[in-house]
């Protein structure tokens, strides 16, 4: 493991280069493909309408691996990351068009722990509405 | 219907191994837009001191969820999946997850609970490899939604 970022470096309070992430149905079909997830909410409107969805939304695992890129891209090596959670509060809605949605992501370190290891604190937006909540990822730093 | 609490803390037996491999993982990447070159270029991804290619945190879940179909299709616990979400996801790494892993996941039930109508859930899946070396522990929250007018 080979954290780019060094544990000195950072401080409380320091802000992850923030990023937005576009999904249109496409990047579904192509996420449900790779995931083995074909729940059929997340690529028919019309099962999605049935079950009470206002519109296909997105996997809630999609928003999880977009939102973690951000610590990725930060930290260089993916395996910086020794801990990632998140809870699913609102769907990310997708209509079918071609803009699709926006899952906005910023990110902030929020504690330093021992181990060379900070505690980051995400924050997903889509549509002004936190599609995560509780998103926290313990990372290892150089 | 309240799922029987006597299943807290029931084990589901290993599943048999799942391989990882280079593609899976490129296919992976690529769905998710993720262009670090850890996931698809096995020189960068020894730079970084990686045997093999590694995959990126999520990648994972596909492999447990699978493993936690024992638990949600047990006919005893009786869940019922039309009306289940995914409330809450967590993983601790040991280490990433990389090409060529042989990957078995043990289910474990730890909490069921009973919340205004909602069934909910939480699955532990330990993930070992081949050499039985622990590579990650996925924690699976699922919220089975009250009928309506239930």
């Amino acid at each position: 493991m080979t954290a780019k970022i060094a544990y000195d470096e950072v401080e409380v309070g320091t802000e992850l280069p923030a990023q937005t992430f576009p999904v249109t149905r496409a990047t579904l079909v192509r996420y449900a493909g790779a995931s083995g997830d074909f729940n059929p909410i997340h690529w028919n409107e019309k099962f999605a309408v049935e079950v009470g969805l206002p519109d296909v939304i997105a996997h809630g695992m999609f928003t999880m691996a977009e939102a973690i890129r951000v610590v990725t891209d930060w930290a260089g090596d993916p395996a910086a990351v020794v801990e990632y959670g998140v809870r699913f509060t609102k769907p990310v809605v997708v209509p079918n068009d071609e803009a699709g949605a926006l899952i906005e992501v910023s990110a902030k370190v929020a504690a330093k722990l021992d181990d060379r290891q900070v505690r980051v604190d995400l924050t997903a937006m889509c549509g002004g509405q936190k599609v995560l909540g509780m998103s926290r990822a313990v990372v290892r730093l150089a | 219907m309240a799922l029987d609490q006597s299943f807290v803390g029931r084990t589901y037996p290993p599943t048999p191994a799942y391989e990882v491999g280079r593609e899976k993982i490129r296919e992976f990447a690529e769905a998710i837009g993720d262009a670090n070159p850890a996931y698809v270029d096995q020189e960068a991804a020894k730079e970084l001191g990686h045997p093999d290619v590694i995959a990126p945190p999520t990648f994972v879940f596909a492999i447990t969820f699978k493993a936690a179909g024992a638990v949600i299709e047990d006919p005893q616990l009786g869940l019922d999946y039309s009306r289940v979400v995914h409330g809450d996801q967590k993983f601790a790494y040991a280490r990433p997850v990389r090409a060529g892993d042989r990957l078995s996941v043990t289910s474990t039930i730890e909490a069921i609970k009973s919340l205004a109508g909602n069934d909910i859930l939480d699955i532990r899946g330990e993930v070992h490899d081949e050499s039985g070396e622990h590579v990650v522990t996925a924690w699976t929250k699922l919220v089975s939604r009250a009928p309506e007018g239930a």
